[in-house]
């Protein structure tokens, strides 16, 4: 290094000049490489938060905090690693491993947002529109093959966790905690936060008929008013009583159908790219 | 106004205005004619600067930025691990005791890429612009950024490196900057999405502090590295878009680091150690341009100047709280 000539001040200037060109390039050049997961489609599949605007939307919107992440009481939200590119940084739920089971009741991941890349005209699960279940492997369901279900959901290490109201209103407990025994297997339709609020509001609405003979007053969209997802009788002709899960209009796609099933792959799966073509209006 | 003009343009890239001896006040050309031709005081600054090579002077000012640097990011860690809500979010965004705060740079990717404000990014944004308004714009880089005292360790060992032949200082145009900036205010617009957040180290060292490490913290490596071996502060010094945007920000900031040319014995202390040595260009042996000034928009407030001088030439400033006093 000491052996090349010294330079004049002006050949110094263009050298400098030069490595900037060079250094705005390679800086723009490497933060474009990002785009390639985007083109791949890669983050289509990504189930994300409620509220979540269109992909691309979204992630013009999104400002990468975090505080969805830490509002979760189940932290279902995870963030995205550089491999999602443009992504980056960017809230999804894996509802496999752990799905939104709306135990928060406000949506506070869509209040948390200061973006609004989670729209907050939303404030209730039931206008959620993240996705749709789908049952992607009938022959496999316990209830169509007339099982029932007995013990660990998700097996004894599962770490995924769902608010059962009837132990503990305020804290979501582990799965692996609350082992089941059905003579049918329909955990898909019995966890469904969807139905359970249906159930509850039915429930709370009769209890005021009968103490006051009053009608309650509901916020629009406070009680879901479709179902989401319900078991309809199948017959096989061999007198073996067969159920078979089906996805109805109210469905979210929160994803806890996805958690919460014992076969392995899951029987029924988020489709999160469905919702956003018949889109519902909320991810505009 | 036109020292404004003259921060911001240097800010931008440019070299700082040389003032011609005839512009100057009369009172500054004699003090700087009086230092070319004092001999025993030159002298005397030789003999101060080998006593002072012998016993190196502790970094205070430092040591107490670091502890700040850090205790802001471990509240980012605390609030969320411990759930104690003080604050919540990552450094691209968050809430401190619930009041919306919004970096600017990443807002500001946020509103070209989305096309959209809402009310609650407005009031982050503009929460964050007054903060660093009044606490020095570019204090931001030094205090509080994490990739800052990552790069700061980096620069220790480049430095080491430097010293023995096996690291390079590879120097670049400081408009890449400006370029820089422009580059992925234009890509946010016109992509839609907010391109620069996926390399920004400050935005992944701060989320990787709070919600995990990743694959994207090899690229801040990476960035290291560059750094250690073929350029001192790289980044911070030619391409940080965020550092740009809050050096805007403090350009018209109270706060300052303040030049006293009687004080100073030209020795270049300050410059060796400074991150951004153009603003203190002022420092050179006949340049100042007065007997009293200010340091350049672009200067972070690290004070390590502060600490390195060892006649009291610079000092911290707080504009008008005098006046207050």
């Amino acid at each position: 290094m000491s052996k090349k000539p010294r330079l004049t001040p002006k050949q110094r200037a263009r050298r400098k000049f030069l490595n900037a060109i060079g250094l705005t390039a390679g800086v723009a050049g490497i933060s474009l490489l990002g785009f390639v997961p985007v083109m791949a489609k890669k983050l289509d599949s990504r189930l994300r938060p409620p509220g979540a605007l269109r992909e691309e939307k979204f992630l013009a919107a999104c400002i990468k905090c975090g505080q969805c992440v830490q509002v979760c009481p189940v932290e279902a939200i995870k963030l995205a690693d550089l491999t999602d590119g443009f992504g980056m940084g960017t809230p999804h739920i894996e509802p496999r491993e752990q799905a939104c089971d709306f135990s928060c009741d406000g949506l506070q991941c869509v209040l948390a947002c200061p973006t609004g890349a989670l729209i907050h005209e939303i404030a209730f699960p039931s206008q959620v529109d993240a996705g749709v279940a789908k049952v992607v492997a009938p022959a496999k369901c316990l209830a169509v093959q007339g099982k029932g279900f007995k013990g660990q959901a998700r097996g004894p290490g599962f770490e995924g966790k769902l608010r059962y109201s009837e132990i503990d209103r305020w804290h979501p407990i582990k799965v692996a905690d609350h082992p089941y025994d059905l003579e049918l297997c329909d955990l898909c339709v019995r966890q469904c936060p969807i139905e359970l609020q249906i159930t509850q509001c039915a429930q709370e609405d009769e209890k005021k008929r009968e103490q006051m003979g009053l009608v309650a007053k509901r916020q629009p969209g406070e009680c879901p008013p479709k179902h989401a997802i319900a078991l309809k009788p199948i017959d096989n002709g061999d007198g073996v009583r067969r159920m078979m899960p089906e996805i109805l209009e109210g469905c979210v796609g929160c994803g806890v159908c996805e958690m919460i099933c014992p076969v392995e792959p899951a029987v029924i799966v988020i489709d999160s790219s469905q919702s956003r073509e018949k889109s519902r209006g909320m991810r505009a | 106004m036109s020292g404004v003009i003259e921060s911001i343009r240097v800010l931008l890239g440019a070299d700082p205005r040389r003032v011609p001896k005839k512009e100057m006040p009369e009172e500054v050309r004699k003090l700087h004619e009086h230092k070319f031709s004092d001999k025993e005081r030159i002298e005397n600054i030789r003999i101060e600067l080998a006593h002072k090579k012998r016993k190196q002077m502790p970094e205070k000012k430092r040591r107490l930025r670091w502890a700040v640097l850090l205790a802001v990011n471990l509240l980012f860690v605390l609030s969320y691990h411990l759930d104690i809500q003080l604050l919540e979010g990552a450094l691209t965004a968050s809430r401190f005791m619930g009041f919306h705060m919004a970096d600017l740079n990443s807002a500001l990717q946020v509103m070209l890429a989305f096309k959209h404000v809402v009310i609650n990014l407005l009031i982050g944004t503009t929460t964050v612009f007054v903060l660093w308004w009044l606490l020095g714009g570019r204090t931001f880089c030094s205090w509080v950024c994490p990739y800052h005292l990552l790069a700061e360790w980096a620069e220790m060992l480049h430095l080491k490196l430097k010293e023995k032949g096996l690291a390079r200082d590879i120097q670049f145009d400081r408009r890449a900057r400006a370029w820089i900036w422009l580059v992925f205010v234009i890509l946010a617009l016109v992509t839609g999405y907010t391109v620069f957040e996926t390399i920004s180290p400050t935005g992944i060292v701060s989320r990787a502090l709070i919600y995990g490490p990743g694959i994207a913290l090899v690229w801040v490596g990476l960035l290291l590295l560059f750094e250690i071996f073929f350029s001192r502060r790289a980044w911070c010094r030619y391409a940080c878009p965020i550092g740009l945007t809050y050096g805007i920000v403090g350009a018209t900031s109270p706060f300052r680091v303040h030049y006293k040319l009687e004080n100073c014995y030209h020795e270049g202390e300050c410059r060796k150690v400074c991150l951004v040595p153009h603003v203190l260009d002022l420092t050179i042996k006949g340049r100042s341009p007065a007997l009293e000034a200010d340091v350049g928009a672009d200067c972070t407030r690290c004070l390590r100047c502060v600490d390195a001088c060892p006649t009291g030439a610079l000092t911290i400033k707080y504009k008008g709280l005098d006046k207050l006093m």
